[in-house]
């Protein structure tokens, strides 16, 4: 049996979403900017997408929703845009935003830096989120924007967004969310929160690899990042990629229909499986159910190395990740372990599991047996886990992790 | 960057066979008891190295035999990836059967080169040839442990790049010798930083004592310092050739004003050197005539040919002078 435990780092595409997209790679394959009746037989579908994604977000029609090639672009255009329309012409120049951010947000942030902005990391409590007071006692008068996760990749702890959304609109600072982690996976309502950019990206919810959106609350400006045509209403140039439209808006469709229900499901399947693995004497996991998207697991296991459990996952059909899968060949601790106060031994033993709506109750049971196989095999190698005096019973929660 | 790095290459598919088969069952994992080696009439060694705080950690077993010192018996236990458990595995192969003195002779490289499928390829991708490194270290420390010894008492040479086993004095040598100016360069030659890149600076996997860029930095200027201290004693010794230019635009007015000039400034005129340019063959001065001599017959021909004469007889017979 195979089974694929990294919907964090991407997703099988919906088979339906295939579906969709198939025609507009050989029957309607005409450039919808031309004039012509090939390139206009596109418009329904790419209007239909268009819809699909407003609906599933609750955007307003005022609001602007761009696609882009992924959300790594839609999150270097907001804060490289803010640079250029406040920072570089002097009136504010001053970007927050977290240590445990995705590296599209991370890298971009240390690249601006270079380029003269002002940029506060904010670091996260135990949970490994932000909290709210912290962002309002860090903003400045000289504050262009917030960005700060609606969810995290790695221990899938969502974020207090709508309250930090409150607290910028109060001071007049504009806020960015990576809502990768979140579209499709938790409701988001951008009526409900005060968001004015939100990224996103369509292979984290069973769409393909290489479309996403930015959102674009009503009447913010934004310069763009591509010039060229005028695709996007002026807002991004470059040809619009049909299929990948169309696909991205089925599969937000899908992923966003009934979505209690389809949480409930994933969220039965993670609770047993991380029940399961909590059996395991000395492992820990990061973050509490109740705040954590339903589908992710952040697991420590004293004595075991991450490279070395996810070795013996791989031999066993398993697809796993140690962390973000940009750094799974990173030889260094999981960062946001450390940021959360893990001591730096276990953040060299974070494996994260990461469940979708095609996972099974049969995958399941497998990954618990294998994954507990793994463990045992480790340990009896382990130098660590060696020297670990026996906890009586063995201690083993979900359990928050103390500075 | 080019075609092969845009998209990154797995990092187990760069593993040989042998690391993966050590990984799924090393041959030596396990414990060796102080009551095992008494039954034996041996003495039990246990040495640890690295840290679960960097993510790799390495429990050495020997058991000795006190009257030969041959290591009959090794065992590990490792806290770390396939090919720290590989490297730790194929360590503790290469030690049974060896005097303790001989098994501090293993390094490395023996380490890695015992993984190997085929002797010209590598076992480990680069950034993994540090779990090699703690396999050596561990050897080291053990060995240390049954002399009465300190560890650093076998390392003869301050190592730079470990994973390459570079020493300092290497380094420095080979920048000096081939006139090395960048690290590219110094990888090329030595292979130190080529492989987990620790050494090349600060902020890489391990933290370093010593980092390539500091040892070129110290290197390029103690050469330009001994350059400048050569130059210097050569124009004290008078040999044109190997001044600098500053010395040699000097010495050339110092000869111009001591025989020259005044001969000029009798007739009413002067001169003013404008460059001095070495070239393969000879070394130009560039000269402008002033006063009278800007525009004199002789400026081109007796007066020229006497400036060149009395500069080549005091200081090279390498210096053409030309008007400009």
């Amino acid at each position: 049996m195979q089974v694929y435990l990294d919907n964090n780092a991407t997703t099988m595409v919906d088979p339906l979403v295939v579906e969709v997209m198939q025609p507009f790679f050989s029957e309607i394959y005409g450039n919808p900017n031309s004039l012509h009746k090939f390139g206009t037989a596109s418009h329904p579908a790419i209007s239909k997408a268009i819809d699909q994604v407003y609906k599933a977000l609750n955007a307003s029609d005022n609001d602007d929703i761009v696609f882009t090639s992924c959300a790594t672009e839609s999150n270097n255009w907001v804060l490289k845009s803010i640079f250029n329309d406040h920072i570089v012409s002097g009136d504010k120049n001053h970007i927050i935003t977290t240590e445990v951010e995705h590296p599209s947000v991370l890298a971009a942030c240390r690249a601006l830096e270079k380029e003269g902005a002002k940029v506060t990391y904010l670091p996260v409590n135990s949970q490994g989120v932000v909290e709210p007071h912290v962002v309002r006692s860090f903003i400045t008068d000289k504050t262009a924007l917030v960005s700060v996760m609606w969810a995290s990749n790695e221990t899938g702890m969502i974020f207090p967004i709508k309250e930090i959304g409150e607290i910028c609109k109060e001071k007049g600072v504009l806020f960015h969310s990576d809502g990768v982690q979140a579209v499709g996976k938790i409701p988001v309502d951008l009526q409900a929160v005060h968001v004015d950019f939100l990224s996103m990206s369509a292979h984290k919810f069973h769409g393909p690899k290489g479309i996403g959106a930015l959102y674009i609350r009503n009447s913010q400006p934004l310069s763009p990042l591509l010039h060229g045509g005028e695709h996007m209403g002026g807002r991004r140039s470059g040809t619009l990629n049909v299929p990948y439209i169309v696909a991205m808006g089925k599969a937000i469709e899908l992923a966003t229909t009934n979505i209690e229900e389809k949480m409930a499901s994933i969220r039965a399947k993670r609770d047993r499986l991380e029940d399961a693995l909590l059996e395991l004497s000395d492992t820990f996991v990061v973050g509490n159910r109740e705040n954590r998207t339903p589908n992710t697991i952040l697991i420590s296991i004293r004595g075991v190395e991450g490279e070395g459990m996810l070795w013996d996952l791989n031999n066993g059909q398993i697809g796993a990740s140690t962390g973000s899968a940009c750094a799974s060949e990173d030889l260094q601790a999981n960062t946001v372990m450390l940021a959360i106060g893990a001591d730096s031994e276990l953040a060299h033993t974070g494996i994260r599991l990461s469940l979708s709506r095609f996972t099974t109750d049969s995958e399941i049971d497998y990954t618990i047996a294998h994954f507990k196989k793994a463990v045992l095999r480790l340990r009896a190698i382990s130098s660590s886990y060696a020297k670990v005096a026996p906890t009586p019973g063995g201690e083993s929660k979900a359990c928050e992790l103390h500075h | 960057m080019a075609k092969n790095d845009l998209l990154g290459a797995s990092l187990w598919d760069a593993y040989s066979n042998k690391v993966t088969t050590l990984m799924n069952n090393p041959n030596h994992q396990g414990e060796i008891t102080e009551q095992e080696a008494a039954e034996h009439g041996n003495r039990l060694i246990v040495a640890d190295f690295g840290a679960e705080s960097c993510g790799d950690a390495v429990r050495l077993y020997w058991e000795v035999d006190p009257k030969t010192d041959i290591i009959v018996n090794s065992k590990f236990k490792s806290f770390g990836c396939g090919t720290a458990i590989a490297s730790s595995d194929i360590m503790t192969e290469l030690c049974i059967g060896k005097t303790v003195k001989e098994a501090v002779k293993i390094t490395n490289i023996d380490v890695e080169f015992a993984l190997r499928d085929s002797p010209d390829i590598p076992a480990v991708p680069p950034q993994k040839m540090h779990c090699s490194v703690m396999a050596y270290d561990v050897i080291k420390k053990a060995a240390a442990l049954y002399m009465g010894v300190d560890a650093e008492s076998f390392e003869e040479e301050i190592i730079v790049c470990e994973c390459a086993r570079v020493s300092l004095k290497t380094l420095q040598e080979v920048i000096r010798l081939n006139d090395l100016t960048t690290i590219e360069q110094i990888t090329d030659y030595t292979k130190a930083g080529g492989f987990c890149k620790s050494c090349i600076k600060p902020g890489g996997h391990e933290k370093r004592e010593y980092y390539l860029v500091d040892i070129l930095r110290d290197t390029r200027r103690e050469m330009d310092e001994e350059k400048m201290k050569a130059a210097a004693d050569a124009g004290s010794k008078g040999s044109f050739e190997s001044m600098t230019l500053v010395q040699q635009i000097k010495a050339i007015d110092a000869v111009i004003d001591e025989s020259v000039r005044q001969f000029l400034i009798m007739d009413g005129g002067n001169m003013e050197v404008i460059d001095v340019k070495p070239s393969e063959d000879y070394v130009d001065v560039y000269i402008r005539y002033l006063g009278a001599c800007n525009g004199c017959a002789s400026s081109a021909t007796g007066t020229l040919y006497a400036i060149e004469a009395t500069l080549k007889e005091k200081l090279s017979k390498k210096i053409r002078v030309l008007p400009i």
